[in-house]
Protein backbone atom coordinates (compact mmCIF):
# COMPACT_ATOMS: atom_id res chain seq x y z
CA UNK A 1 0.00 0.00 0.00
CA UNK A 2 1.51 3.27 -1.09
CA UNK A 3 1.42 6.56 0.77
CA UNK A 4 -0.91 8.03 -1.83
CA UNK A 5 -3.56 5.48 -1.02
CA UNK A 6 -3.23 6.34 2.67
CA UNK A 7 -3.88 9.98 1.85
CA UNK A 8 -6.81 9.02 -0.31
CA UNK A 9 -8.31 6.98 2.50
CA UNK A 10 -7.75 9.79 5.00
CA UNK A 11 -9.48 12.22 2.66
CA UNK A 12 -12.42 9.88 2.31
CA UNK A 13 -12.71 9.45 6.05
CA UNK A 14 -12.48 13.16 6.74
CA UNK A 15 -14.98 14.09 4.04
CA UNK A 16 -17.55 11.65 5.41
CA UNK A 17 -18.04 13.82 8.47
CA UNK A 18 -19.91 12.62 11.52
CA UNK A 19 -22.15 9.63 10.93
CA UNK A 20 -23.03 8.65 14.51
CA UNK A 21 -26.71 9.06 15.25
CA UNK A 22 -27.50 11.07 18.40
CA UNK A 23 -29.99 8.40 19.32
CA UNK A 24 -31.01 8.45 22.99
CA UNK A 25 -30.80 12.25 23.07
CA UNK A 26 -33.00 12.66 20.02
CA UNK A 27 -35.91 10.32 19.27
CA UNK A 28 -35.70 8.19 16.19
CA UNK A 29 -39.08 6.93 14.98
CA UNK A 30 -39.28 3.56 13.35
CA UNK A 31 -39.71 3.34 9.59
CA UNK A 32 -43.22 2.75 8.21
CA UNK A 33 -44.16 -0.88 8.19
CA UNK A 34 -42.18 -1.63 11.31
CA UNK A 35 -44.00 -3.89 13.71
CA UNK A 36 -43.49 -2.85 17.29
CA UNK A 37 -45.48 -3.45 20.42
CA UNK A 38 -49.07 -4.52 19.65
CA UNK A 39 -51.68 -2.26 21.20
CA UNK A 40 -55.02 -3.81 22.11
CA UNK A 41 -58.05 -1.58 21.73
CA UNK A 42 -60.46 -2.74 24.44
CA UNK A 43 -63.39 -0.82 22.98
CA UNK A 44 -63.27 -2.76 19.75
CA UNK A 45 -62.29 -6.15 21.13
CA UNK A 46 -65.08 -8.70 21.22
CA UNK A 47 -63.10 -11.37 23.01
CA UNK A 48 -63.21 -13.96 20.25
CA UNK A 49 -59.69 -15.16 21.23
CA UNK A 50 -58.67 -15.53 17.59
CA UNK A 51 -55.42 -13.74 18.40
CA UNK A 52 -54.76 -16.20 21.21
CA UNK A 53 -55.32 -19.13 18.89
CA UNK A 54 -53.05 -17.68 16.20
CA UNK A 55 -50.18 -16.54 18.40
CA UNK A 56 -47.13 -18.70 17.61
CA UNK A 57 -45.61 -17.89 21.00
CA UNK A 58 -48.88 -18.76 22.79
CA UNK A 59 -48.62 -15.71 24.92
CA UNK A 60 -52.14 -14.31 24.80
CA UNK A 61 -53.95 -16.03 27.64
CA UNK A 62 -57.71 -16.25 27.94
CA UNK A 63 -59.48 -16.89 31.20
CA UNK A 64 -63.24 -17.04 31.56
CA UNK A 65 -64.23 -15.96 35.03
CA UNK A 66 -67.91 -16.53 34.38
CA UNK A 67 -70.30 -16.34 31.49
CA UNK A 68 -70.13 -12.56 31.26
CA UNK A 69 -66.50 -11.74 32.01
CA UNK A 70 -63.48 -12.85 30.05
CA UNK A 71 -59.94 -11.86 30.93
CA UNK A 72 -57.40 -11.62 28.14
CA UNK A 73 -53.80 -11.18 29.13
CA UNK A 74 -51.00 -10.32 26.74
CA UNK A 75 -47.66 -11.18 28.31
CA UNK A 76 -45.28 -9.44 25.91
CA UNK A 77 -42.22 -11.26 27.14
CA UNK A 78 -41.94 -13.79 24.36
CA UNK A 79 -43.75 -11.83 21.67
CA UNK A 80 -41.96 -12.04 18.34
CA UNK A 81 -43.93 -9.11 16.86
CA UNK A 82 -45.00 -11.21 13.90
CA UNK A 83 -48.30 -9.38 13.60
CA UNK A 84 -50.44 -12.46 13.12
CA UNK A 85 -52.77 -11.35 15.90
CA UNK A 86 -53.36 -8.03 14.16
CA UNK A 87 -53.87 -9.80 10.86
CA UNK A 88 -56.44 -12.25 12.17
CA UNK A 89 -58.40 -9.75 14.26
CA UNK A 90 -61.81 -9.26 12.67
CA UNK A 91 -62.58 -6.05 14.52
CA UNK A 92 -59.13 -4.51 13.83
CA UNK A 93 -58.72 -4.08 17.57
CA UNK A 94 -55.00 -4.84 17.51
CA UNK A 95 -52.59 -2.43 15.91
CA UNK A 96 -48.88 -3.01 15.61
CA UNK A 97 -47.47 0.26 16.85
CA UNK A 98 -44.01 1.57 16.07
CA UNK A 99 -43.09 1.58 19.74
CA UNK A 100 -39.86 -0.28 20.26
CA UNK A 101 -38.49 1.44 23.36
CA UNK A 102 -39.82 -1.25 25.64
CA UNK A 103 -36.69 -2.17 27.57
CA UNK A 104 -37.55 -2.71 31.20
CA UNK A 105 -36.23 -4.21 34.38
CA UNK A 106 -39.59 -5.73 35.30
CA UNK A 107 -41.00 -8.12 32.76
CA UNK A 108 -44.51 -7.42 34.08
CA UNK A 109 -44.28 -3.96 32.54
CA UNK A 110 -44.89 -5.47 29.13
CA UNK A 111 -48.23 -6.96 30.05
CA UNK A 112 -51.59 -5.82 28.80
CA UNK A 113 -54.68 -7.11 30.53
CA UNK A 114 -58.21 -6.71 29.23
CA UNK A 115 -61.28 -7.56 31.24
CA UNK A 116 -64.00 -7.90 28.68
CA UNK A 117 -67.74 -8.14 28.85
CA UNK A 118 -69.07 -11.07 26.89
CA UNK A 119 -72.65 -10.44 25.93
CA UNK A 120 -75.11 -13.21 26.59
CA UNK A 121 -78.02 -14.68 24.74
CA UNK A 122 -80.87 -12.23 24.42
CA UNK A 123 -83.50 -14.90 24.83
CA UNK A 124 -82.39 -16.90 27.82
CA UNK A 125 -79.65 -14.67 29.19
CA UNK A 126 -77.34 -17.48 29.99
CA UNK A 127 -75.89 -20.33 28.06
CA UNK A 128 -76.91 -23.80 28.96
CA UNK A 129 -74.49 -25.08 31.54
CA UNK A 130 -74.17 -28.83 31.84
CA UNK A 131 -74.24 -30.37 35.27
CA UNK A 132 -71.27 -32.70 35.20
CA UNK A 133 -67.62 -31.73 34.53
CA UNK A 134 -67.37 -34.27 31.75
CA UNK A 135 -70.20 -32.61 29.91
CA UNK A 136 -68.68 -29.25 30.63
CA UNK A 137 -65.48 -30.34 28.91
CA UNK A 138 -67.34 -30.76 25.68
CA UNK A 139 -68.78 -27.29 25.82
CA UNK A 140 -66.93 -25.08 23.44
CA UNK A 141 -65.92 -21.51 24.04
CA UNK A 142 -64.68 -21.57 27.61
CA UNK A 143 -60.99 -21.27 28.28
CA UNK A 144 -59.13 -21.45 31.54
CA UNK A 145 -55.50 -20.57 30.92
CA UNK A 146 -53.12 -20.35 33.83
CA UNK A 147 -52.78 -16.61 34.43
CA UNK A 148 -50.50 -16.95 37.45
CA UNK A 149 -47.93 -19.20 35.81
CA UNK A 150 -48.43 -17.62 32.37
CA UNK A 151 -49.17 -20.83 30.56
CA UNK A 152 -51.71 -22.12 28.17
CA UNK A 153 -53.90 -24.83 29.60
CA UNK A 154 -55.59 -27.13 27.19
CA UNK A 155 -59.26 -27.03 27.95
CA UNK A 156 -59.64 -30.76 28.04
CA UNK A 157 -57.05 -30.99 30.81
CA UNK A 158 -58.22 -28.06 32.86
CA UNK A 159 -60.73 -29.80 35.07
CA UNK A 160 -59.52 -33.27 35.79
CA UNK A 161 -56.08 -33.52 37.36
CA UNK A 162 -54.22 -36.73 36.72
CA UNK A 163 -56.68 -37.91 34.13
CA UNK A 164 -55.84 -38.50 30.49
CA UNK A 165 -56.97 -35.70 28.22
CA UNK A 166 -60.54 -35.98 27.10
CA UNK A 167 -61.17 -35.17 23.50
CA UNK A 168 -63.67 -32.48 22.81
CA UNK A 169 -65.44 -34.14 19.94
CA UNK A 170 -66.03 -37.84 19.71
CA UNK A 171 -66.28 -38.96 16.12
CA UNK A 172 -67.79 -42.39 15.66
CA UNK A 173 -66.71 -44.20 12.56
CA UNK A 174 -68.78 -46.90 10.99
CA UNK A 175 -67.10 -50.21 10.45
CA UNK B 1 -7.13 9.94 44.21
CA UNK B 2 -6.45 8.38 40.86
CA UNK B 3 -8.68 5.50 41.85
CA UNK B 4 -11.50 7.87 42.76
CA UNK B 5 -11.02 9.76 39.54
CA UNK B 6 -11.10 6.54 37.56
CA UNK B 7 -14.19 5.42 39.41
CA UNK B 8 -15.88 8.70 38.60
CA UNK B 9 -14.83 8.77 34.99
CA UNK B 10 -15.33 5.13 34.16
CA UNK B 11 -18.04 4.29 36.67
CA UNK B 12 -20.63 3.78 33.99
CA UNK B 13 -18.50 2.13 31.39
CA UNK B 14 -20.09 -1.22 30.85
CA UNK B 15 -17.91 -3.86 29.33
CA UNK B 16 -20.19 -6.36 27.76
CA UNK B 17 -19.78 -10.02 27.12
CA UNK B 18 -21.88 -11.50 24.42
CA UNK B 19 -23.29 -14.94 25.22
CA UNK B 20 -25.43 -16.86 22.79
CA UNK B 21 -26.98 -19.94 24.31
CA UNK B 22 -28.71 -21.32 21.28
CA UNK B 23 -30.26 -18.36 19.51
CA UNK B 24 -30.69 -17.96 15.78
CA UNK B 25 -27.98 -15.26 15.37
CA UNK B 26 -30.53 -12.53 14.67
CA UNK B 27 -29.92 -10.80 17.98
CA UNK B 28 -26.16 -11.31 17.58
CA UNK B 29 -26.21 -9.32 14.37
CA UNK B 30 -28.20 -6.54 16.01
CA UNK B 31 -25.79 -6.42 18.94
CA UNK B 32 -22.86 -6.14 16.55
CA UNK B 33 -24.82 -3.42 14.76
CA UNK B 34 -24.80 -1.40 17.97
CA UNK B 35 -21.00 -1.41 17.94
CA UNK B 36 -20.74 0.05 14.43
CA UNK B 37 -20.01 3.78 13.91
CA UNK B 38 -23.68 4.54 13.22
CA UNK B 39 -24.79 3.58 16.72
CA UNK B 40 -21.43 4.20 18.29
CA UNK B 41 -21.79 2.46 21.64
CA UNK B 42 -18.38 3.41 22.91
CA UNK B 43 -19.61 6.93 23.64
CA UNK B 44 -21.44 5.31 26.57
CA UNK B 45 -18.34 3.35 27.50
CA UNK B 46 -19.69 0.10 26.16
CA UNK B 47 -17.01 -2.20 24.92
CA UNK B 48 -17.23 -5.76 23.75
CA UNK B 49 -14.83 -8.09 25.52
CA UNK B 50 -14.07 -11.65 24.72
CA UNK B 51 -14.04 -13.17 28.16
CA UNK B 52 -16.67 -13.11 30.91
CA UNK B 53 -13.90 -12.48 33.43
CA UNK B 54 -13.41 -8.98 31.99
CA UNK B 55 -17.08 -8.17 31.69
CA UNK B 56 -19.60 -6.22 33.74
CA UNK B 57 -22.62 -7.09 31.65
CA UNK B 58 -23.62 -10.31 29.98
CA UNK B 59 -25.82 -9.89 26.95
CA UNK B 60 -27.79 -13.13 26.69
CA UNK B 61 -29.29 -14.14 23.41
CA UNK B 62 -31.27 -17.23 22.77
CA UNK B 63 -33.27 -19.30 25.21
CA UNK B 64 -31.79 -21.38 28.00
CA UNK B 65 -31.42 -24.73 26.37
CA UNK B 66 -30.94 -28.17 27.72
CA UNK B 67 -27.54 -28.49 26.08
CA UNK B 68 -26.10 -25.06 26.90
CA UNK B 69 -27.55 -23.93 30.21
CA UNK B 70 -24.58 -25.25 32.19
CA UNK B 71 -22.14 -23.28 30.03
CA UNK B 72 -24.30 -20.19 30.47
CA UNK B 73 -24.32 -20.67 34.23
CA UNK B 74 -20.54 -21.08 34.28
CA UNK B 75 -20.05 -17.94 32.20
CA UNK B 76 -22.26 -16.05 34.64
CA UNK B 77 -20.33 -17.33 37.63
CA UNK B 78 -17.03 -16.35 36.01
CA UNK B 79 -18.03 -12.68 35.87
CA UNK B 80 -16.71 -10.42 38.68
CA UNK B 81 -19.11 -9.33 41.30
CA UNK B 82 -21.14 -6.25 40.33
CA UNK B 83 -22.69 -7.85 37.30
CA UNK B 84 -25.73 -7.29 35.18
CA UNK B 85 -27.51 -9.64 32.80
CA UNK B 86 -29.44 -8.32 29.84
CA UNK B 87 -31.89 -10.62 28.14
CA UNK B 88 -31.96 -9.50 24.53
CA UNK B 89 -34.77 -10.68 22.33
CA UNK B 90 -37.91 -12.61 22.96
CA UNK B 91 -36.09 -15.94 23.21
CA UNK B 92 -33.95 -14.77 26.10
CA UNK B 93 -36.90 -12.99 27.68
CA UNK B 94 -39.32 -15.87 27.80
CA UNK B 95 -38.32 -18.64 25.45
CA UNK B 96 -39.75 -17.20 22.25
CA UNK B 97 -41.97 -19.32 20.10
CA UNK B 98 -40.06 -22.40 21.22
CA UNK B 99 -40.86 -21.93 24.88
CA UNK B 100 -42.59 -25.29 25.14
CA UNK B 101 -40.25 -27.31 22.94
CA UNK B 102 -38.23 -30.16 24.36
CA UNK B 103 -34.68 -28.68 24.14
CA UNK B 104 -35.76 -25.28 25.46
CA UNK B 105 -36.00 -24.70 29.19
CA UNK B 106 -37.48 -21.23 28.83
CA UNK B 107 -36.02 -17.78 29.15
CA UNK B 108 -32.51 -17.28 30.49
CA UNK B 109 -34.06 -16.24 33.79
CA UNK B 110 -34.48 -19.95 34.48
CA UNK B 111 -30.67 -20.22 34.69
CA UNK B 112 -29.24 -16.80 35.55
CA UNK B 113 -30.93 -13.82 37.25
CA UNK B 114 -31.92 -11.29 34.61
CA UNK B 115 -31.77 -7.57 35.35
CA UNK B 116 -33.04 -6.05 32.12
CA UNK B 117 -35.31 -7.31 29.40
CA UNK B 118 -35.11 -5.95 25.88
CA UNK B 119 -37.96 -7.55 23.91
CA UNK B 120 -38.01 -7.81 20.16
CA UNK B 121 -37.37 -10.45 17.58
CA UNK B 122 -34.73 -9.20 17.03
CA UNK B 123 -34.77 -5.86 18.83
CA UNK B 124 -33.71 -2.86 16.82
CA UNK B 125 -30.22 -1.55 17.57
CA UNK B 126 -31.94 1.55 18.93
CA UNK B 127 -33.91 -0.66 21.30
CA UNK B 128 -30.70 -2.21 22.62
CA UNK B 129 -29.15 1.24 23.07
CA UNK B 130 -32.33 2.34 24.82
CA UNK B 131 -32.09 -0.62 27.18
CA UNK B 132 -28.48 0.18 28.03
CA UNK B 133 -29.40 3.84 28.50
CA UNK B 134 -32.22 2.82 30.87
CA UNK B 135 -29.76 0.66 32.78
CA UNK B 136 -27.21 3.45 33.11
CA UNK B 137 -29.87 6.01 34.00
CA UNK B 138 -29.59 8.22 30.94
CA UNK B 139 -33.27 7.97 30.02
CA UNK B 140 -36.34 7.03 32.07
CA UNK B 141 -38.20 3.80 31.54
CA UNK B 142 -40.89 4.26 28.93
CA UNK B 143 -43.12 1.23 29.40
CA UNK B 144 -45.80 0.38 31.92
CA UNK B 145 -48.41 -2.36 32.21
CA UNK B 146 -51.77 -1.62 30.63
CA UNK B 147 -54.96 -2.74 32.32
CA UNK B 148 -58.44 -2.20 31.03
CA UNK B 149 -61.73 -3.07 32.62
CA UNK B 150 -65.17 -2.79 31.10
CA UNK B 151 -67.25 -1.71 34.05
CA UNK B 152 -70.44 -0.85 32.23
CA UNK B 153 -72.32 -3.88 31.09
CA UNK B 154 -74.58 -2.63 28.37
CA UNK B 155 -76.92 -5.57 27.90
CA UNK B 156 -79.35 -6.65 30.60
CA UNK B 157 -79.56 -10.29 31.55
CA UNK B 158 -82.76 -12.20 31.16
CA UNK B 159 -83.59 -15.07 33.40
CA UNK B 160 -85.85 -17.79 32.04
CA UNK B 161 -87.29 -18.37 35.48
CA UNK B 162 -88.92 -14.97 35.36
CA UNK B 163 -90.88 -15.75 32.23
CA UNK B 164 -94.59 -16.23 32.81
CA UNK B 165 -97.08 -17.29 30.19
CA UNK B 166 -100.42 -15.58 30.19
CA UNK B 167 -102.70 -16.73 27.45
CA UNK B 168 -100.86 -16.24 24.19
CA UNK B 169 -98.33 -13.79 25.57
CA UNK B 170 -95.12 -14.36 27.46
CA UNK B 171 -94.59 -11.81 30.17
CA UNK B 172 -91.19 -10.99 31.52
CA UNK B 173 -91.54 -10.01 35.12
CA UNK B 174 -88.19 -8.75 36.23
CA UNK B 175 -85.55 -6.94 34.22
CA UNK B 176 -82.25 -7.00 35.96
CA UNK B 177 -79.01 -5.33 35.09
CA UNK B 178 -76.04 -7.58 35.39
Amino acid sequence: MSIASKFKEARLCLSAGRVTLPYPAKPRPAPPGFRGRPIFDPKKCTGCAGCANNCPAREILVFDVCQEIRIMKYLGRRCTYCGRCAEVCTEKAITMSGDYETATDLVADLQQRLELFMSTCQRCGRCFEPATPLDRLKQRGYRFDDLANERWVLRSQSFLDGEPPVRDIEIELED
Amino acid sequence: MLENLCRKMFGRSLWVYHANSGGCNGCDIEVLNVLTPYYDAERFGIRLVGSPRHADVMLCQGPAMRSTFQALRRAYEAMPAPKLVFAIGSCAGGGGIWHDAYPVLGGVEKVVPVNFYIPGCPPRPEAIIWGVAVATGLVPKATAPIEFKQVEYPIPAYHPGDLRTEGDMVIYERLEKV
